[in-house]
C-alpha cells in the first residue's frame, strides 16, 4: 500500500511552475494545433504523463470535479496523488465533470456523456484531457478556426482514430461543446470547440 | 524585489487557478463572457481591477509589462498598476509597445502593430454590450444564447434616424467569429479594425461585473453596421501637433480660454518614438530641446 510519503512529488516551485504551465496551456488554447512544451516537472503517478500531471497541479482544485477513465481510476497511485496534491473530487458521473482525464483513448466514451454546457452558460462544459502517443509524428491533420492564421498542420498519433470525426459535433452544438487538450509526455496541443479539421493526410 | 508579504503577482494560487480556468474557456468561446469570482483588489472598481486580475493570473517572471491608460504610459492609473506589478511580481516594465510581452490597457489599442507573442489585457467597466438596452442579466444572457441581436441594430439605426450617421464613437459593438456580439470596452471606434485578425491574444477583464472574455489571435472581429451606412473609424482631421502623424488617434487638448487647442497622439509611446525618429509637428518641442541640448553641450 502506498503511503503519502511514497507519492510522487508535486511542483518544486508551486507558484512559478503553475504560471509557466498555464501559459503553455493558454498558448495552446489560443493557437489550436500548435505544439507547446510544458517545462516544469512534477512527479507523475502510474499511467499519468508528466504533462498531464503538470496541468492537473495547475488547474485542478476543490472546485473542479474530475472524471477519470477506467485505467486512471483503477490506479490508486493516481487517485491518491490527485487527492493529496489537488484536492479535486473524483466523480462517477462524467456529465458534471469540469475535467476528464483519459489515458486510454481507445476507450474514450462518447463526448455526449460529458458536460456540453448550456446555451446560456456554454463555459460550463468538460475539458477533456487525452493522453496520446505522439504530437510530433503520425497522421497529419489540417486545422482551421479562431487562433489559426489560415491553416495549421498537426502531426499526431492519436487514439481514438476518429477523434476529429467525433469532434464534428462541436460544429452543430456551438457555442456549446467540448474542448480537448492532447498531451504526449511534455507536449500539449489544444483543440477548442471552434477548431475544424479541413483535411487529413495519411 | 518581491514584497515578502505578498504571493507572486499579489493573488493567491486558488484565485489564480479559478481565473486561469475562466481564461481558457473564454478563449475557447470567442466573445462569450465567462463569469468568474472577481476578488477585491487594493484599488477601487473602475481603476482596472478586472484587467489587473487577468494580468496577475497570466504574468510570469520573464514577462515585460506595459500599462497604458487612454494610450498614455504616464497617467496615474497606468503608473500605479505598473508599480503594483513591479512590486508584487518583480517583473520588468517598459513603455515601448514592441518590447512588451503583456500590455494592460484602459481604452486604447497601441498604434504599433501587435505581434504573436504579445497578450493585450483590457480593463472593462461594463462588459455587456446589451446592458443599456436591456437591464436584466437573465434577458441579455438569453439574447446571447439565441444570438438575438436585433436590438443592437435598432439602437444603431436610431442613431442614423436621429443624427444621420451612426453616432456611437466608443465602445462600438463588434461581432466576434460571426457569433457573439461583444463590447470592445470603451476604446474609440478608431481602434476597432485593429482587433480583427490580430496576431496577439486579446483578453478582457471586468472586475466589478465579474466577467472575463477573449478574442483568440487571427479571429474575425466585425464592427456592426448597415450596407448603406458602413462602419467608419473616426479621427480628428488634423496631424499630431508634436510628431505630425496623419494616421494615429488624436486627443484634443485645450490650451487657453480663447478657443486655442492642439491635437496630439493619444498613444504617447508611438508619438515619442516618431519624434525620436525625427518627425516633427507644428508645435513640436523637439527643435527647442535640440537647441537646449546644444547650449548645454556648449
Amino acid at each position: 500500500m502506498t503511503t503519502i510519503a511514497e507519492l510522487p512529488p508535486g511542483f518544486a516551485d508551486k507558484v512559478l511552475s503553475a504560471q509557466s504551465t498555464f501559459r503553455s496551456v493558454m498558448d495552446a488554447m489560443a493557437r489550436p494545433g500548435s505544439v507547446q512544451r510544458i517545462v516544469p516537472m512534477a512527479g507523475a503517478p502510474g499511467p499519468m504523463m508528466r504533462g498531464t500531471a503538470a496541468i492537473a497541479l495547475t488547474l485542478f482544485d476543490h472546485d473542479t470535479p474530475l472524471w477519470l477513465d477506467a485505467r486512471m481510476a483503477q490506479s490508486s497511485d493516481v487517485t491518491k496523488w490527485l487527492k493529496f496534491h489537488t484536492g479535486a473530487p473524483v466523480v462517477q458521473d462524467s456529465s458534471i465533470a469540469s475535467f476528464a482525464l483519459i489515458s486510454d483513448g481507445g476507450a474514450l466514451p462518447s463526448f455526449e456523456s460529458f458536460a456540453l454546457g448550456t446555451s446560456e452558460y456554454p463555459d460550463r462544459s468538460t475539458t477533456v484531457i487525452i493522453q496520446v502517443d505522439s504530437l510530433a509524428s503520425g497522421r497529419s491533420f489540417e486545422l482551421r478556426g479562431p487562433g489559426i492564421d489560415g491553416i495549421a498542420t498537426l502531426q499526431a498519433s492519436i487514439k481514438p482514430f476518429d477523434l476529429f470525426e467525433r469532434l464534428h459535433m462541436n460544429e452543430a452544438l456551438f457555442p456549446r461543446g467540448i474542448d480537448v487538450v492532447l498531451v504526449a509526455d511534455d507536449a500539449v496541443v489544444a483543440i477548442p470547440r471552434t477548431t475544424r479539421v479541413v483535411s487529413k493526410g495519411s | 524585489m518581491n514584497a515578502p508579504t505578498y504571493n507572486f503577482a499579489y493573488l493567491d494560487e486558488q484565485t489564480k487557478r479559478m481565473i486561469r480556468r475562466a481564461i481558457l474557456k473564454a478563449i475557447a468561446i470567442p466573445g462569450y463572457q465567462v463569469p468568474f469570482a472577481s476578488r477585491e483588489m487594493p484599488m477601487p472598481y473602475g481603476w482596472g481591477t478586472g484587467g489587473v486580475q487577468v494580468t496577475a493570473a497570466i504574468l510570469g517572471p520573464a514577462d515585460v509589462l506595459k500599462v497604458i491608460d487612454q494610450g498614455s504610459d504616464d497617467t496615474t492609473n497606468a503608473i500605479s498598476i505598473r508599480k503594483f506589478f513591479a512590486k508584487t511580481a518583480g517583473v520588468a516594465t517598459t513603455t515601448a509597445t514592441d518590447q512588451a510581452t503583456v500590455i494592460q490597457t484602459r481604452h486604447r489599442i497601441p498604434e504599433t502593430a501587435l505581434r504573436a507573442n504579445q497578450v493585450l489585457v483590457y480593463q472593462v467597466p461594463i462588459p455587456e454590450p446589451l446592458r443599456f438596452l436591456e437591464p436584466r442579466e437573465t434577458e441579455t444572457r438569453r439574447m446571447h444564447a439565441l444570438a438575438e441581436y436585433g436590438l443592437m441594430h435598432v439602437k444603431l439605426y436610431e442613431d442614423i434616424a436621429r443624427f444621420g450617421h451612426i453616432a456611437t464613437a466608443y465602445a462600438y459593438p463588434v461581432k466576434v467569429n460571426a457569433r457573439y456580439v461583444m463590447d470592445p470596452s470603451p476604446t474609440p471606434k478608431f481602434d476597432n479594425p485593429k482587433m480583427d485578425n490580430c496576431p496577439a491574444l486579446q483578453l478582457f477583464g471586468a472586475g466589478r461585473e465579474k466577467r472575463i472574455y477573449a478574442i483568440p489571435p487571427y479571429t474575425q472581429v466585425v464592427s456592426l453596421d448597415f450596407e448603406d451606412h458602413p462602419f467608419e473609424p473616426y479621427r480628428f482631421n488634423a496631424p499630431c501637433a508634436l510628431c505630425g502623424a496623419e494616421n494615429s488617434y488624436l486627443d484634443e487638448i485645450v490650451t487657453d480660454d480663447k478657443g486655442g487647442r492642439m491635437f496630439v497622439c493619444s498613444d504617447t509611446d508611438y508619438c515619442e518614438g516618431r519624434q525620436a525618429a525625427g518627425h516633427h509637428g507644428s508645435l513640436s518641442a523637439a527643435p527647442y530641446k535640440e537647441k537646449a541640448r546644444e547650449a548645454a553641450n556648449g
